[in-house]
């Protein structure tokens, strides 16, 4: 059965888009900051792991050792710097600061990496396969990005709804002066949310590069399909976002299996369908109440 | 009794309207006072700018003894100053167990513990995993008093806490607060209805056009005074 091996590989390509998503759900999702230079930290994470897999001669996955606590530090930065100051002008502003910031580091890549490609070592683990039938075989790698981003995005639900930290980070998302007032201190709870958005995009960023080779220019298509992820999957809901992904990723299989050229093309109408279907169950919804009322 | 807060020439702006203008005045330890006056006379906000939520224009805010004129609202809130403010502003997507656990946050150890909060407002006890949205006046009322206490306050500033809700609601909430006055809590309160106002409080101040215009125990005071002070019918006359 083809269609069994179209669907199984669509489902481990949402993990790929689920895994860059997780970032972004925490970011877009609950605090609300849209993020455009999500990709671009994800890429520079990428780069990062080359550096150090280099320079120290260790593997990929040794290198996120150095690669993850630098990424906190940057995304701490990032928030206390940048995104804080923008927040304080309105919503638009970060959208226009990140644009910003995506082309300074796309630039800054081209500087000091140049605009060939590199390419991440996958270890062992990335020639290694499963043939389950004669039709359908499982790259061990896929498994390990797919069980990843599980793993980060069940996480950070946890995190969210059973910690102090994820408390004061949706009380904070909801109503930042009233935050303050039963003593959150509201600028470290979103410095340190970030600071966790940028590692799980750096992760999310080694794991690309591991799958596919990277220039500076790399991610946008990515991060569109995150994106979308983190909207089919509900705004706010980390696991939602991870269903979001698997949906994408299994459309965009579907959509290739019967013409390539349709990979793309289904992942955006299975989106847009999912705007309309809750455009119009909202409608309604409001209609009813509506009706209610008189 | 020496003075937990003192408030200082307080001067308080919204843009160029001035609210709060040249305000001293001072809250001993265990006293409850009672901020009266009409809408717009600056109740709001100077209890805002008491909680650090307003940045205030001029004068100083002491709390204890320390100066806390700039010192940041949650600062605040972790040497003992908690405000349940106007319209309850409890965090809607968040269970009135997790408006209550968030509160926390101060690290402020104390009697208050959820556990303690529920036994104080039994009606929230079934309630504790609903969304604070999907609550009534008087439970969103509780809910958002019983945030405050979380932080164990030494000083609590109860802003118009029985706006909106029915008669019968209030003397429930109204009830709670007296429990807590009795417990020697330390309140100021903002409110509307006088005769409220006067039945809890030690002491009455009242608010005319961002100054205090009268100022004494209930039972000093009467009737005719404060009304006179709370719509300024003498200025209105001198005119």
């Amino acid at each position: 059965m083809i269609w069994v091996s179209v669907i199984v590989h669509g489902i481990l390509l949402g993990g790929v888009y689920a895994l860059l998503a997780s970032g972004l759900a925490l970011m877009f999702g609950v605090m609300r900051i849209i993020n455009l230079a999500h990709g671009s930290l994800a890429l520079i994470g990428a780069y990062m792991a080359y550096l150090v897999a280099e320079h120290f001669h260790f593997s990929t996955y040794l290198a996120l050792v150095l690669v993850l606590p630098g990424a906190l530090l940057v995304g701490y930065v990032l928030q206390r710097s940048m995104l804080e100051r923008s927040l304080r002008a309105g919503q638009l502003i970060p959208l226009l600061t990140t644009f910003g910031l995506l082309i300074v580091i796309a630039n800054l890549l081209q500087y000091f990496f140049s605009p060939n490609v590199h390419s991440l070592n996958m270890g062992a683990i990335g020639s290694a396969s499963w043939q389950v039938s004669s039709t359908l075989t499982i790259a061990w790698f896929d498994v390990l990005t797919f069980g990843v981003a599980v793993v980060v995005l069940v996480g950070l639900e946890l995190v969210l709804h059973y910690t102090q930290l994820g408390r004061e980070l949706r009380a904070t998302a909801e109503d930042a002066d009233t935050a303050e007032l039963v003593g959150i201190n509201a600028r470290a709870v979103y410095a340190r949310a970030t600071a966790i958005a940028v590692a799980t995009a750096a992760l999310a960023g080694v794991f690309y590069g591991m799958r596919s080779s990277f220039d500076p220019t790399t991610g946008a298509d990515q991060l569109l399909y995150a994106f979308e992820a983190v909207v089919i999957g509900g705004i706010g809901s980390l696991w939602g976002t991870l269903w979001g992904g698997v949906a994408l990723g299994v459309a965009q299989s579907i959509g290739a299996q019967i013409d390539p050229e349709y990979f793309a093309l289904a992942g955006h109408v299975v989106f847009l369908a999912v705007l309309v279907v809750r455009a119009t169950v909202q409608g309604r919804g409001l209609q009813l109440s509506l009706r209610g009322a008189g | 009794m020496s003075a937990l807060l003192e408030v200082d020439a307080l001067d308080a702006r919204h843009g160029l309207l001035q609210a709060v203008r040249q305000v001293s005045f001072e809250v001993a330890e265990g006293e409850s006072l009672a901020l009266v006056g009409a809408n717009g006379a600056g109740k709001t906000t100077l209890l805002r700018a008491i909680a650090g939520a307003h940045r205030p224009a001029g004068g100083r805010v002491l709390f204890a003894g320390r100066d806390i004129t700039r010192l940041a609202a949650h600062r605040r809130v972790k040497l003992g100053i908690a405000l349940v403010p106007e319209g309850r502003r409890l965090f809607p997507n968040l269970t009135v167990e997790e408006n209550l656990r968030v509160a926390a946050a101060s690290r402020r150890s104390g009697p208050w513990t959820v556990q303690a909060v529920l036994e104080a407002f039994p009606l929230l006890q079934p309630l504790r995993h609903n969304r604070a949205a999907s609550l009534s006046g008087g439970e969103q009322q509780a809910t958002a008093i019983g945030r405050a206490l979380m932080t164990n306050p030494r000083l609590l500033l109860l802003d118009e806490v029985s706006l909106g809700l029915a008669p019968v609601v209030v003397d429930g909430v109204y009830r709670s607060l007296a429990k807590l006055l009795e417990s020697g809590s330390t309140i100021v309160l903002v409110e509307q209805d006088l005769r409220r106002a006067m039945g809890v409080a030690d002491r009455v101040l009242c608010m005319l056009e961002g100054r205090i215009v009268l100022e004494g125990a209930p039972a000093d005071l009467t009737r005719e005074q404060v009304t006179e002070a709370y719509f300024g019918l003498r200025q209105v006359a001198g005119a």
